[in-house]
């Protein structure tokens, strides 16, 4: 095995290799077998097969019209986004600890000169990676189909879209991993999992419609209810970026645009990036504290 | 080297570990013996610092829980059976202890062929025999050549070539100088290796003693098996103990090591309890190294 054979080298036998910390071991296995496990593979094709399916129809009737499709396929890659990144992430943390604790090998992890803090953010910071190349490989792939049918690609908001995209994936994988470590069993942290991402992606959005009607909600009330779902301050930040305003989304995203102005940006920011903080935080405080494995 | 004192774990309302104390000095060898669910593996897993108990425990002056981290460097851990993921490769996998342990490629490269797996890096860990998980756990244990060794019924899943290769390299470790705590329910390797022996049942130190004292070895052991009533297994069992008996329950009859020429003994033990004794079965010679005699 070529990573392991030991060259013959004059100062190599006296010079030690450069060892990274605890977490950073972990980070780089956790990566590695992100990368060659089933659902990574999966969930990439599955993500960029639709990304550049979304963006190949957007972009039918446009034609070679220019830069004007563009806004219609990263409406169609929004939608799509919100659909599939959640779940991707929120499956991949729910898998991560209570995996590593249903096979058993959590123990023997734990039983090396390591703090579960370490485990724990090391862990977190591999499949985080593993989870951002996964989105660039389809947001890759969809650039492609727009600079072959538009012939560019509008770089500023493509990036948003990108950096907005990898934010909430980011924030899910905590939740994910939150999920993880309060579940025993694997079944169970996915199945919770996937309740978290039924309730985020669908029943929030009806819960706010059915809410705005029983309790006849302002539109503060409204905006502040829908703002606080990462998925939805996910959605406003990439639309402001877009449109300069939120007022496509009728009369509360009026009220934003209008009582927040350029701070919308920051607070929809600000909010997924408490989405990540807040669950991880907790999820190591969880973890360290455990009396069990 | 290992200090424990008033060691106690509950796993709800069930005492896994009771009040258990005891003092390792550098370079003896302890065995934990005990039946299946006696408390070993819990007690591995306090000393360990991975889950939280009741009590105090410490290595080499360093409290096992403030210290987790420092106290696990000082200790090499070969569980029951290696639990590695079973798609990770054997060489990558090394590696990746090797940088948790700070020690650099040359010497994972040697820990590898000090246990004979040289050749077998590409193999990956599902490919790998009971007997070669064995050795590689062994590998990973000795990377950092600590001073402490805790082993967790190391052989249980070997055959007779697979435990005298692992009871080897622990012989040699001990001449080494190393600090060996190690759980099994063979008295060859009891009486091979310990210097010392905790007789634990239902989570209690029932008695520290020296295998010569648990099994007078001038006419050899033998290990026999007694077929009982399911029903009064534990009661014959506590009734051997209270006899003096090294007894072990494993769910296929009632183990007892004797002396070659005293296996009526426990049957006569029995009768005078009015415990009926189904069957007999002697399971193996014990073999004792003649430095042992």
């Amino acid at each position: 095995m070529s990573s392991l054979t030991v060259h013959s080298d004059p100062a190599g036998a006296a010079r030690l290799r450069t060892i990274p910390g605890g977490a950073v071991a972990f980070a780089w296995r956790e990566f590695r077998d992100a990368v060659s496990s089933r659902w990574f593979i999966l969930y990439t094709i599955a993500f960029a097969v639709l990304a550049m399916a979304t963006s190949f129809m957007s972009l039918s009737g446009v034609g070679a019209h220019g830069f004007a499709g563009f806004g219609r396929t990263t409406a169609g890659l929004l939608n799509l986004i919100m659909l599939i990144v959640p779940l991707m992430a929120l499956v991949a943390g729910a898998g991560s600890i209570a995996g590593e604790r249903e096979r058993g090998t959590l123990l023997y992890l734990l039983a090396q000169p390591v703090s579960r803090t370490q485990v724990f953010l090391g862990k977190y910071a591999g499949l985080a990676l593993a989870l951002t190349c996964s989105l660039c490989v389809g947001f890759g792939a969809s650039a492609l189909v727009l600079a072959w049918r538009v012939g560019g690609v509008g770089i500023g908001i493509y990036t948003v879209l990108v950096g907005f995209t990898c934010a909430v994936a980011l924030s899910m994988l905590a939740v994910g991993m939150l999920i993880s470590v309060l579940s025993r069993r694997t079944g169970v942290a996915t199945g919770i999992a996937l309740f978290v991402w039924l309730s985020l992606v669908f029943v929030s959005d009806l819960g706010l419609m059915a809410g705005s009607v029983l309790f006849k909600l302002h539109v503060q009330e409204l905006f502040g209810l829908g703002v606080a779902n990462p998925l939805q301050a996910f959605k406003m930040g990439v639309i402001v970026n877009m449109n300069g305003s939120l007022d496509v989304l009728g009369p509360a995203g009026v009220y934003a645009s209008r009582t927040l102005g350029d701070a919308l940006v920051w607070l929809v920011s600000g909010i997924i990036a408490a989405w990540t903080a807040v669950p991880l935080a907790i999820g190591a405080i969880c973890f360290s504290r455990k009396s069990t494995i | 080297m290992i200090e424990a004192q008033g060691i106690a774990k509950r796993f709800g309302r069930v005492t896994a570990v009771d009040d258990v104390s005891f003092r390792l000095d550098r370079g003896q060898a302890m065995a934990l013996w005990g039946s299946n669910g006696a408390g070993k593996t819990t007690l591995i897993r306090c000393l360990l610092g991975v889950i939280r108990f009741r009590g105090r425990a410490s290595i080499a002056g360093h409290d096992v829980m403030r210290h987790g981290r420092r106290t696990r460097s000082l200790v090499g851990y070969v569980p029951q059976e290696l639990a590695f993921h079973d798609d990770a490769r054997l060489g990558p996998s090394i590696l990746f202890f090797a940088n948790l342990r700070r020690v650099d490629r040359r010497t994972a490269v040697d820990s590898l062929a000090k246990v004979g797996l040289q050749g077998h890096e590409r193999k990956r860990v599902r490919d790998l025999s009971g007997g070669m998980k064995q050795r590689l756990a062994l590998a990973i244990a000795l990377l950092s050549d600590p001073p402490v060794i805790i082993l967790d019924e190391p052989t249980s899943n070997l055959d007779a070539a697979g435990r005298g290769e692992v009871m080897q390299t622990l012989q040699r470790l001990k001449h080494e100088g190393k600090t060996l705590l190690f759980a099994s329910h063979r008295p060859d390797e009891v009486i091979t290796l310990a210097d010392r022996v905790i007789v634990m049942e239902r989570g209690r130190a029932l008695l520290d003693t020296t295998p010569t004292e648990l099994w007078p070895t001038e006419s050899g052991v033998q290990l026999i098996r007694l077929h009982l009533n399911m029903a009064s297994e534990q009661h014959a069992a506590a009734v051997l103990r209270d006899a003096g008996h090294a007894v072990h329950l494993n769910g296929r009859g009632l183990c007892v090591a004797v002396a070659r020429d005293r296996k009526a003994a426990p049957i006569h033990t029995l009768a005078r309890a009015s415990i009926e004794v189904r069957d007999i079965e002697i399971v193996e010679d014990v073999v004792i190294p003649e430095a042992r005699r």
